[in-house]
């Protein structure tokens, strides 16, 4: 047995042993241990280093407010925990964990010399300092800073866990299950529909477990727990929930719980998931999440041995651990009473309860004289003594000025206690000030909630579960012998005769904010809470200070004279405790991330060894690589084969949108700037889309199948904006068209087919269209057949070649595709990727729309004044196109480039200058949007937007990169073949 | 997660269903309109809106549902849901609002 453990006491198995490590060093445990209670139980107190000046530093809490004792658990390669606290870290057997921010160990630290120097970290000290010379960023303050920053080690490689979530409805959704929670839960089973009870503990009873000698309907705490929770297991309505966090409230009662599923048993593989996020939509939320108690702001109050009363109280009650041999009590608040008095009836000695008050109940000082104590009354402790572990403490009676040395091995403490308003915060409840807690407490909710037991500001048991039932739909009042709660007093300022500048009295621990931060920060301007917060870090730690917001916000209200209430609170933000990234993220990973959207004839394009790259959401054949080949030799022999005999191209990306009925041309005319009235069925033409601002928003081939239905085609990235952009027209600014949109883009397979043996390769096998010149002229649109498939053939090209788009079923894709490459070879058909496409589209001058536009291109700037019709009265954008920076002179106009040396490619994106010596910030006057190497041409060809680029044709401009200006010429965009002869292929 | 009530589908559906499409009852100006505009009245109607801080009529669009576009009275404040109604359906008065906030 360990030296602290007290048998007979806590809820924990002693005759099941738990081996673990803590800093290298091996200790035991017990089965229902915690990391924290189980090294108290081996007398260490010492547990972490603060975050600045890391400071040592003891555990101050029982559970997930705990600010100091955070631990790194490595459960193996890719699954380091950091930031674990140790009070809610379940013990098991092989247990590793680490302290954080000490080097090389807990007891001797180098960083403490930030300790030694703390003067010179003030609050605001980063704000303050790292800010001149410039030069000092890379070299000086950068490093010191990342080393500074974070607490714990970041992992090194992926987490190799799994995730999982899933959702949830019930009609009673219970936060925390305490008194009030569980007397909610058995309240609400009864009246019907279907209960979840969560809490983030392993064992559900909240206080009572700490509190085992309180008796309820007169049965022991624990016997009555018992009964409640098998009853609650037993009824089918009820799903009770232990290590399950609720981690954020949001709109309409939409709560995320964080379920932790393995964490606490050892050795665990890697496989089954490690958290569940539980997305829970709920009928009405009872918010049970008890109150937190308050540390007091005094000189010395960090030192590893000082902690939280209830705490200790919990170390006793609940895991049969006695804090100290003599523990010292320092409390403004009648609760702290129940906690000396249960220590020292479990033969701890209590040398001392010092309390702020003058006077106190009449009962609390019989209690404390029948045991021994002596009490110091309107006293308060100066200043602590001990290294790594408290020794004494010197108490200080500001009437007389008298001191006292009392010697302890801890310090337990209570400045009162703060409703947990987290998740009420959360749903956004109001709040309102309560003078007699000194708190705030839930006013209005917003949702349908209630807040019942401590986090309303109903302390004791027996409160806590008459306002459960009540909340649940219940009438039963609970008899219960317990401790009376009382009350409490809380001080901004405790009384010391050491000058406020030589104390160390800290608010935040685990952001190491003192007291008289919080001043400085108020005389240095800082009025708002929001604004001494962000200056002072007070509460912006792991714990988002769950024990110091209270404490900082009275300081900073006596420091600017204003009633708390006036200054208001912090805002509260999701998640209530940290939370990983995996319960975040659940299954969306690797894979299952992101749908890759593939086409019908990707497999094929995969058997050959492609290189695919990803396009939008879907993942398109890149080039194809012969073997031997890199990707500029790939595209080289692809562009050429197609240019001089045939290529084959998967095209099935893009998106499509049959437009439908007896306004259908019409509805073309609003959505298109160019005129479709005069289009023949059996034709198609390039449509050119603006937004209503007048910039070109996607452009496509659209085909007409008959007086009243389009097969209109956008770009690949393009189809769900087209689609979003067309039905919203339609259904609230045309709905007098009568006209039907339906999205087909994954309805076809599209092959296309360039190169001058295109139609040859096609003859045999197309029915009932016939291909000749004259009745297949380009630019004509047929339904046919194609090795027996049905499609719809286009006579079109984004190559400059003889170009044919052969839509069909999806289905029939890959199958034709394989039957047309096999004929191919007497052609030497090559298949070709998206970057072959681009060149042969660039070699012509054809814009992708969002590479060579942004967003703020006319069809004017993009040189396609004839895609605009003039005749048109309306469509969406053309009164935009008047606007006066529309037509106004000197807009970005897009042109072609030719670099002096035919050998540079330049890089798109690049910034165009007209001087190349000016001196810099230079007048950016344009930039490359497009840039290729042109086999066709052999030499680079590029495009690029260039402010009045169409007058300044032929003349020179320069392109500065690292290293090396390029020179290049303005030229039209057309490289080659200008005059469109290649289409007309016999 | 915000719960939204469809005017087409009739029914409360989760927040993700829907798309955001900026403000309510801001009506395009027809070709005869369009002609008659100002510069000044066009970039209006194009790019200024109310912003306004309480009940705000705005068009949302069921996206992963009905595919219909709607209209809602949202409070940008709260972030609460007052009602939502059809595009055919004139803007609600404050105390059609009023009524329908206590309902
Ligand atoms: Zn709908």
């Amino acid at each position: 047995m360990t030296k602290f453990r007290r048998p007979g006491h806590g809820n924990v198995d002693v005759s099941k042993t738990l081996n673990f490590s803590f800093d290298g060093k091996s200790y035991q445990g017990v089965q229902g241990d915690t990391l924290a209670s189980a090294l108290l139980a081996n007398g260490v107190h010492l547990m972490g280093r603060s975050f600045k000046y890391h400071r040592p530093r003891g555990v101050v809490g029982a559970g997930s407010e705990e600010p100091n004792a955070l631990v790194a658990v490595d459960r193996g390669q890719g699954r380091i925990t950091p930031n674990v606290r140790a009070t809610s870290l379940e013990l098991y057997d092989g247990l590793k964990a680490n302290s954080q921010n000490r080097w090389p160990n807990l007891k001797t630290d180098i960083g403490a010399f930030n300790n030694t120097f703390s003067m010179f970290f003030p609050a605001g000290f980063y704000n303050k300092t790292f800010k001149w010379p410039a030069s000092f960023w890379d070299k000086v303050y950068e490093p010191f800073i990342r080393n500074m920053a974070g607490l714990g080690p970041a992992p090194e490689h992926p987490d190799p866990d799994n995730y999982a979530s899933t959702y949830g409805h019930c009609e009673t959704l219970i936060v925390g299950a305490g008194p009030s929670g569980i007397a909610a839960a058995l309240s609400a089973a009864r009246n019907g529909g279907r209960v979840i009870l969560c809490d983030e503990n392993p064992e559900l009873g909240g206080s009572l477990l700490s509190t085992p000698g309180v008796q309820i309907e007169g049965k022991f705490a624990l016997d009555w727990l018992a009964k409640s929770l098998e009853k609650l297991r037993k009824t089918e309505n009820v799903r009770v929930m232990s290590r399950t966090t609720a981690i954020g409230y949001f709109h309409d009662n939409f709560v995320a719980l964080a379920e932790r599923l393995t964490d606490h048993i050892p050795g665990v593989e890697i496989g089954p998931a490690r958290e569940k996020l539980h997305r829970i939509r709920a009928g009405k939320v009872i918010l049970a999440q008890g109150a937190i108690e308050r540390p007091l702001v005094f000189n010395g109050n960090d030192r590893p041995g000082v902690m939280l009363a209830s705490s200790a109280q919990t170390y006793l009650g609940k895991y049969g651990v006695a804090v100290g041999n003599e523990v010292a009590v320092f409390t403004s608040h009648d609760s702290a009473y129940e906690a000396a008095f249960n220590l020292s009836d479990s033969n701890i000695r209590i040398p001392a309860i010092v309390d702020i008050r003058e006077d106190i109940r009449t009962d609390l000082k019989e209690q404390a004289e029948q045991r021994g104590i002596d009490l110091f009354l309107g006293s308060a402790v100066s200043k602590t003594k001990g290294k790594h572990r408290i020794k004494s403490i010197e108490v200080f009676y500001p009437n007389t000025g008298s001191k006292q040395m009392i010697g302890c091995d801890a310090l337990i403490m209570s400045g009162g206690w703060t409703p947990s308003l987290h998740l009420w915060s959360h749903s956004k409840g109001g709040i309102k000030w309560d003078a007699d807690l000194a708190a705030y407490i839930p006013d209005q909710a917003n949702e349908n909630c209630v807040s019942v037991g401590a986090c309303n500001g109903d302390f004791g048991v027996a409160a806590a579960l008459n306002a459960g039932t009540k909340a649940g739909g219940g009438r039963k009042k609970f008899n219960t012998n317990e401790f009376d709660f009382g009350t409490g007093i809380s001080l901004d300022t405790l009384p010391n005769y050491i000058d406020t500048s030589k104390q160390k009295a800290f608010v935040d621990f685990q952001n190491d904010v003192t007291e008289k931060d919080i001043k400085l920060a108020v005389r240095e301007g800082f009025k708002s809470i929001e604004h001494v917060k962000r200056y002072t870090t007070n509460g912006m730690a792991t714990d988002q200070g769950k024990t110091s917001n209270l404490n900082a916000l009275q300081i900073a209200a006596k420091a600017v004279d204003q009633p708390v209430e006036k200054v208001g609170l912090t805002t509260f933000r999701p998640p209530y405790t940290p939370t990983t990234f995996g319960a975040v993220a659940g299954y969306r990973n690797d894979q299952l991330f992101e749908v890759t959207r593939k086409t019908p004839i990707d497999p094929w394009a995969e058997a050959q060894k492609v290189v695919f790259e990803p396009v939008g959401i879907w993942r398109r054949a890149w080039y194809f690589p012969k073997k031997g080949e890199d990707m500029h030799q790939a595209v080289a022999r692809e562009c050429k084969a197609t240019r001089e005999s045939l290529g084959i191209f998967d095209a099935s990306t893009l998106g499509k949108i049959e437009v439908v009925g007896p306004d259908a041309a019409k509805f073309m005319n609003l959505m298109y700037t160019n005129p479709w009235n005069a289009l023949k069925t059996g034709s198609c033409r390039y449509g050119l889309m603006l937004r209503e601002d007048g910039y070109i928003y996607d452009d496509g081939v659209v085909g007409r199948l008959a007086e009243d239905r389009f097969h209109v085609t956008t770009t690949t990235g393009g189809a769900p904006r087209v689609y979003r952009h067309m039905e919203d027209y339609l259904q609230t600014e045309f709905t007098e068209l009568d006209v039907w949109l339906t999205s087909t883009t994954e309805q076809w397979a599209v092959i296309a087919l360039n190169g001058p043996n295109a139609r040859k390769l096609i003859e045999p096998f197309v029915e009932g269209i016939d291909l000749s010149r004259e009745n297949f002229p380009h630019m004509a649109f047929r339904e046919g057949k194609i090795c027996g498939v049905p499609t719809r053939l286009f006579r079109v090209s984004f190559s400059g070649e003889l170009g044919f788009e052969i839509n069909i079923p999806a289905h029939y894709g890959r199958a034709v595709w394989e039957m047309l490459f096999e004929a191919g070879q007497q052609y030497d058909i090559t298949p070709y990727g998206t970057e072959t496409m681009h060149v042969l589209r660039a070699e012509k001058g054809f814009i992708i729309v969002g590479q060579d536009t942004d967003g703020t291109v006319t069809p004017f700037d993009a040189g396609m004044p004839w895609a605009v019709s003039k005749k048109k009265k309306d469509f969406v954008g053309k009164r935009s196109l008047a606007r006066p920076d529309l037509v106004a002179e000197g807009r970005k106009q897009l042109v072609g480039l030719l670099t002096e040396d035919p050998n540079v490619v330049l890089e798109e994106g690049a910034q165009i200058v007209a001087d190349p010596d000016q001196p810099i910030p230079m007048d950016m006057i344009g930039h490359v949007t497009s840039s290729y190497w042109s086999e066709a041409l052999g030499r680079s060809i590029a495009m690029a937007l260039v402010k009045d680029g169409v007058n300044l044709t032929d003349t020179d401009v320069y392109i500065p990169m690292p290293g090396q200006t390029h020179t290049a010429r303005i030229t039209a965009p057309v490289f080659y073949d200008p005059k469109g002869e290649r289409l007309n292929v016999v | 997660m915000l719960l939204i009530h469809c005017p087409h589908c009739n029914e409360e559906r989760p927040e993700l269903e829907f798309a955001y499409a900026g403000e309510a009852h801001i009506v395009r100006p027809n070709e005869a309109e369009q002609a008659e505009m100002s510069d000044a009245d066009w970039s209006k109607f194009m790019f200024i809106r109310d912003n306004i801080r309480g009940d705000h009529a705005e068009r949302w669009w069921h996206a992963h549902g009905c595919n219909m576009f709607f209209n809602a009275i949202r409070n940008t404040v709260t972030d609460k849901f007052t009602m939502t109604y059809k595009v055919c359906q004139k803007r609600p008065t404050e105390h059609q609002i009023k009524v329908a906030k206590n309902d």
